[in-house]
């Protein structure tokens, strides 16, 4: 983190159909090592506890991790949920793992997911490098 | 046991395949639609192999969510498995009709912590052999709270208990020796299968399987299996029991042959140490959803590779590194707390006295830790305030880094990719030690 970065407060979370854990571990070491503060909410999280713990802690950034192969459908269903709370239509969202979008549709998946309102996608590979410069892009001031 | 018994049980088929010296073999499979649900299952009956057929769950059938599952159905989108409970009993008994039969069984494989509408579903189908358990498909796979799952499990348990009788013995498999696939020592992964198993004995099942997924270390993973089978003959002797390999759990590797060894090592692994049954990975695990060919060409290599390892002379016998004292220790400390076995695993998660490493569920107490050490074999860094400190010795608590902990996730397929990817450029064996001279 450099020196004018702010610390930033970071949920991460599975979603309500998608069992995986590693990745969330992953994650939030990786997201403390860059000098921030993580909630991990774990695997399996319902919709309505995903929201109403971003309502209570009112996080800078959401990130939700998915790697089942359904990402697709329960991104779209989550992000119009998250951003149907006035407190949460400009809270910074990103959604990424194995999305289950690659392939010939992969950059219209990618565009919808964006036009339902995520901040950002990183979808099927290794995209690492590219999460980590969007964390910390946004920890001072610069959201893409 | 009678002759009508034996053939309409998933233990009875084990036993007598294990009798004959074959290695029962079976994929991880399951599909949406019906038709190719029923291809998988003929296509296994088929492989070169002695196999039993699987049908496994998709994800929105698992958590409960059948309305999801039936939408998906509707739409026509693909599910990642079966739904066994949005499609009708008709329909599954059709899938399974003249495919499962006395010498094919079929088993359900799901992951719920809510199970009782797939064990219904699976029964109303004329299956009777699941697997799971009240820890194994709570802690991993879901955030639903223990003590829910356990209650849950014990009903289930019941129900498939009252099936028994007209020749019909439901199985059940204690899935407790995966534990999130990869960094859970051994002696956590023995005795939670060994815990669950006697749980499913309380509530009246007769017929069970104790897991064990392959980790790290090829001679700790022999001494483990030979650990659970020492504590399952000396808590479950009036049971039917058997002992099933799981093919690596963990990242998988990427190339053919990487995938290949590690799925040879899985089956070398079950002939070394007496077990009866292999559970395959395939070759295209690390990269999409496997198809049926896929599956077929996983259960010949690993028969292949059984039936090669049991031309081997004897292996050397394995040292005993305490993997034994440590999973004893653990299920005499839960034995100890209450006769009500769920009762005693709830209480025994609350006090820590069992902790799985890495595991985020709000039931867990999360102070356990491991690592791989030098050897390649995994042991704890962190034992927590689990009762084994007599046992395992003092240890240094590290708390690995997120390079590290990638380093370990990738640990076995960094190995044998290394491997294939050296025998592929300088023809040197899978012991990943390139033979360079004769390459430069």
């Amino acid at each position: 983190m450099t020196a004018s970065a702010h610390q930033l407060s970071v949920v991460v979370s599975g979603v309500s159909s998608d069992s995986h854990t590693w990745n969330l571990v992953y994650l939030r070491l990786a997201i403390e090592e860059l000098g921030h503060q993580v909630r991990n909410l774990g695997a399996c999280v319902p919709d309505e506890l995903l929201v109403q713990e971003c309502l209570t802690g009112r996080p800078d950034l959401i990130v939700l991790s998915t790697v089942n192969g359904h990402g697709f459908i329960d991104g779209m269903r989550l992000i119009a949920r998250i951003r149907a709370c006035p407190e949460l239509a400009t809270t910074p969202v990103v959604i990424g793992g194995m999305l289950g979008i690659s392939g010939p549709d992969g950059q219209r998946s990618h565009d919808r997911l964006i036009a339902a309102g995520y901040t950002a996608v990183f979808d099927d590979g290794p995209r690492m490098p590219a999460f980590r410069s969007f964390v910390e892009a946004l920890a001072v001031g610069v959201t893409a | 046991m009678s002759g009508s018994g034996l053939s309409r049980s998933f233990g009875g088929f084990v036993a007598a395949a294990h009798r004959a010296g074959e290695l029962v073999v079976q994929p991880r499979m399951g599909m949406s639609n019906p038709t190719t649900m029923r291809s998988g299952l003929i296509a296994t009956k088929r492989a070169a192999a002695t196999t039993v057929g699987t049908i496994t769950l998709d994800s929105y059938t698992r958590m409960g969510h059948d309305a999801k599952a039936r939408a998906a159905l509707d739409s026509r989108a693909e599910l990642n498995g079966y739904p066994i409970v949005a499609h009708d009993a008709a329909t599954t008994r059709a899938v399974v009709d003249g495919v499962a039969d006395l010498g094919f069984p079929v088993q359900v494989r799901h992951g719920s912590p809510c199970p009782e509408n797939i064990v219904r579903a699976s029964l109303a189908a004329g299956l009777h052999a699941t697997e799971g358990g009240p820890v194994s498909y709570c802690l991993p796979y879901s955030r639903a709270p223990l003590a829910e799952s356990i209650r849950n499990w014990t009903r289930c348990c019941q129900i498939l208990a009252d099936v028994r009788g007209n020749g019909v013995e439901p199985h059940l498999e204690s899935f407790g020796g995966c534990m999130l696939g990869q960094l859970c020592p051994p002696s956590l992964l023995i005795a939670m299968s060994v815990l669950e198993c006697l749980f499913f004995r309380q509530h009246g099942v007769r017929s069970v399987s104790l897991s064990y997924a392959q980790q790290t270390s090829p001679d700790q993973d022999r001494e483990a299996v030979l650990a659970l089978r020492r504590l399952a003959a000396e808590l479950l002797p009036d049971m039917d029991w058997h002992v099933v390999i799981y093919a690596y759990m963990g990242v998988y590797p990427r190339t053919t042959g990487g995938a290949s060894a590690l799925l040879a090592e899985a089956a070398r692994l079950a002939v070394r140490t007496g077990a009866p049954r292999l559970i395959v990975k395939t070759t295209a695990e690390a990269h999409r959803i496997p198809t049926i060919a896929d599956n077929v060409n996983a259960l010949e290599t690993a028969a292949a590779a059984a039936a090669d390892e049991r031309r081997q002379p004897m292996a050397d016998p394995v040292s005993d590194t305490g993997i034994y004292a440590e999973a004893r220790a653990l299920v005499s400390a839960v034995l100890d707390l209450r006769p009500d076995i769920g009762r005693a695993l709830a209480d025994a998660f609350r006090l820590g006295y069992l902790d799985v490493p890495y595991c985020l569920h709000p039931d867990n107490a999360g102070r356990t830790r491991a690592r791989i050490d030098g050897s390649g074999r995994l042991n704890w860094s962190d034992i927590g305030s689990m009762p084994i400190r007599d046992v395992v010795g003092p240890r240094t608590a590290v708390e690995l880094t997120s390079t590290e902990l990638l380093a370990s996730l990738s640990y076995v397929e960094r190995k044998f990719d290394d491997a294939s990817i050296a025998e592929y450029l300088f023809g040197a064996r899978t012991d990943g030690v390139p033979e360079l001279k004769e390459a430069t």
